[in-house]
């Protein structure tokens, strides 16, 4: 007879681990089922981790996760082919505990909070595929994997399968995605000694800096680029909405070789040496591509409830802020010994109350507003590029014929349709 | 049929990188996994379990961290476990790792007597093949080395005939039981393990034994118990010289043809 769990969570992930370290703390039998050989080996993100939503599940990780630096400054880049428009902020507070994000190696986190949960009592298995959940009645009652007697039982299954969810799709709470509503990111990680960085980037050590480039570095397409500093190596890489690449026919690889030749760019990783090459799925469809996340004895989190806000670079904190959500949850649902969606559903009102779900709302029509107008990327950014160009560069003109040249270049576009398009860019940023 | 295998935790030596100064392999660079040849020995001690009944017990040495071999020999089938971790075992050449491994299997034999021994043919590491035999040597049993095929069991009169695989061909012996077998990764294909054997693993938590668990005299462990001398370790040198031959495909065809047939004398009777 096959086993039965309280809970078999689908995905050893940040959402996955969350509600694991979660449940297991809690005393609930429970199991993760992960495809890749340990967990974090498939997945992939710019490498920037958020350290509130950690620090509520494990409060001593600053002693034992594996961090790569604590970022003290955030630098943002309007890029153009030639030149850049910049702006940033440096707090060297974050410098210190309890810091406010970091870059980290998925690879290497991902399996320590999977470990952390099994020091808590949970069951971890690598090298399984979970095929199909096992729907009896109308409700979720296992899941099916890919082994010889692959079956196991569970009242509630948690799936945290990653951006595809193809379980979720089995049960029909999401549609196959559209090419509008993912990126792609494609990386690189770039071996260069701490000392070189540090310099680069105007860091001490164990300070870290990310830069998000926009404009140039993704041909005006929707996206960014990215440059992150770690230890002993830099995360470069670009995202471009899957819908921009295949319309304009641009392949990924090509794109991040681009933006890595880039004048205002290459100098920064000049002399590294290649040390890994990823590419993934990142979902951006936001609010409006949020599946049905409830079901009877099934509840989804993470990246397949497409949980990430584009605009603020965050995911990995929403993933676990919904595990806990969902894991919370099915611990109320086990005292009441209710695993119906009606109680189920107590996790998707808490997620859409906490800020999970009122940051996808609030910029609910971002991404699908510069996806459908593109002039943001491809006109205005190289345009903010000219005036900035035109404003600094002292050439005996005075600054208001100089102004007036730039207002001239707004007007080229149309007062009127610039009025527009900042009126709609505040509409969805508001 | 109590069958001990003998498995040892290697770093992947298909992605190790050497030191350039010490030229000793740089561990830290590559992950850790289950001597291959070892997981073919766990699979066969476990096809042979389900054939004739009886018991699987993987016995390992190493740091700590070795336990994972034996969890992953648990999900290939194996019932327990025994890791052998003490820092008196640290340094020891394949002599004093042999003895080591003796005394634990012995210790295990205490509870159940043991029939047959598995190993693999060598580890990837070291590439010694010496443990193996060792361990059958210290036994007194005799040694069945290289076997890529088991042909046959007699329970009626235990005795296991086996194939080994010889440099020109192969050879067929039989071997009463008790006995150490070492085998080949031609042996059998390991098979997917089933999902209970993975939660089992999963759940798993090895014996360690250190040298208060068993009887050993500490002058024949670790540094001290080890004769071998490392004479010298280099790196091969790296290929050099070599050229670079461009042009058109037919170019290229033709330069190549005319190196092949005129300088190296391909196809002349008696080269040039």
């Amino acid at each position: 007879m096959a086993e039965k769990f309280d809970v078999i969570i689908v995905g050893a992930g940040p959402a996955g681990s969350a509600a694991a370290n979660v449940l297991a703390k809690a005393g609930l039998k429970v199991i993760m089922i992960e495809r890749g050989e340990y967990p974090g080996a498939k997945n992939v993100m710019g490498g920037v981790l958020y350290r509130h939503q950690l620090q509520e599940i494990i409060p001593d990780f600053l002693d034992e996760a594996p961090l790569q630096r604590p970022i003290v400054e955030q630098r943002f880049w309007m890029l153009d082919e030639n030149s850049a428009f910049q702006f940033g902020h440096k707090d060297l507070s974050w410098a210190k505990p309890p810091h406010n994000n970091f870059t980290v190696f998925r690879a290497q986190f991902d399996q320590w909070f999977a470990k952390k949960a099994v020091e808590q009592g949970a069951l971890l298995v690598n090298e399984t595929v979970v095929t199909e959940a096992i729907v009896e009645d109308g409700r979720v009652i296992g899941v099916r994997t890919d082994r010889p007697d692959g079956d196991i039982y569970a009242d509630i299954v948690i799936l945290a399968d990653g951006v595809n969810s193809l379980l979720a799709k089995q049960l029909g709470f999401h549609k196959e995605l559209k090419t509008s509503e993912v990126a792609l990111a494609t990386m690189q990680v770039i071996n260069l000694p701490a000392e070189k960085i540090e310099d680069r980037f105007n860091l001490e050590p164990n300070q870290g800096a990310t830069i998000e480039v926009f404009g140039d570095s993704t041909k005006g397409m929707v996206g960014t680029g990215f440059i992150y500093t770690n230890k002993d190596s830099i995360s470069i890489g670009t995202g471009t909405l899957l819908s921009d690449l295949v319309k304009n026919n641009v392949r990924p690889h090509e794109l991040l070789e681009t933006f890595k030749q880039h004048p205002m760019v290459r100098k920064l990783i000049e002399g590294g040496e290649p040390k890994e090459y990823l590419a993934h799925l990142i979902p951006e469809g936001g609010y409006h591509s949020i599946p049905k996340l409830v079901g009877h004895g099934v509840m989804v989190v993470g990246d397949a409830a497409q949980l990430v806000n584009g605009i603020h670079r965050e995911g990995s904190n929403l993933a676990m802020a919904s595990g806990k959500l969902a894991a919370e949850t099915a611990i109320m649902a086990k005292e009441v010994n209710d695993f119906s969606e009606n109680v189920l559903d107590t996790y998707r009102i808490k997620l859409m109350e906490s800020f999970v779900g009122q940051d996808l709302k609030k910029y609910k029509d971002a991404t699908h507003m510069m996806a459908k107008q593109p002039q943001y990327f491809n006109e205005y950014l190289p345009l903010l590029n000219r005036a900035a160009s035109e404003m600094f560069t002292v050439d005996g003109t005075s600054k208001w014929d100089k102004q007036k040249k730039i207002i001239g270049m707004v007007q080229e576009r149309g007062m009127f349709k610039t009025a527009i398009d900042l009126y709609r860019m505040w509409k969805v940023m508001k | 049929m109590h069958i001990v295998v003998c498995v040892k935790q290697v770093p992947d030596t298909s992605v190790v990188k050497l030191d350039p100064v010490t030229n000793t392999l740089d561990r830290s660079s590559a992950p850790s996994i289950i001597n291959p040849y070892d997981a073919h020995a766990v699979e066969e001690a476990v096809r042979l379990k389900k054939k004739y009944g009886g018991k699987v017990t993987i016995v390992s040495m190493g740091p700590p961290m070795a336990t994972a071999v034996i969890k992953k020999s648990i999900e290939l089938g194996a019932d327990e476990g025994v890791l052998i971790s003490d820092r008196a075992f640290a340094g020891s050449d394949t002599l004093a790792t042999s003895y080591a491994l003796t005394q634990a299997i012995n210790k295990i034999a205490e509870k159940e007597p043991v029939d047959l021994i598995f190993a693999g043919k060598q580890a990837i590491d070291g590439d010694t093949a010496q443990v193996g035999p060792g361990i059958a040597r210290r036994m007194n049993i005799p040694v069945l080395a290289q076997v890529d095929k088991v042909e046959s069991y007699s329970q009626d009169n235990n005795v296991i005939r086996v194939r080994r695989k010889l440099e020109d061909g192969h050879e067929i012996v039989e071997s009463k039981l008790p006995c150490l077998i070492t085998v080949e990764k031609e042996i059998n294909e390991l098979t997917y393990s089933p999902l209970t054997n993975m939660i089992k693993a999963a759940r798993y938590e090895p014996v360690i034994w250190t040298t208060n668990d068993i009887e050993v005299d500490r002058s024949q462990l670790g540094l001290k118990g080890s004769p071998t001398v490392v004479g010298k370790i280099f790196a091969p040198p790296k290929q050099s010289g070599g050229e670079k031959i461009e042009g058109t495909a037919q170019e290229v065809v033709d330069i190549v043809m005319d190196k092949l047939i005129n300088v190296h004398g391909l196809f002349a009777k008696e080269g040039v």
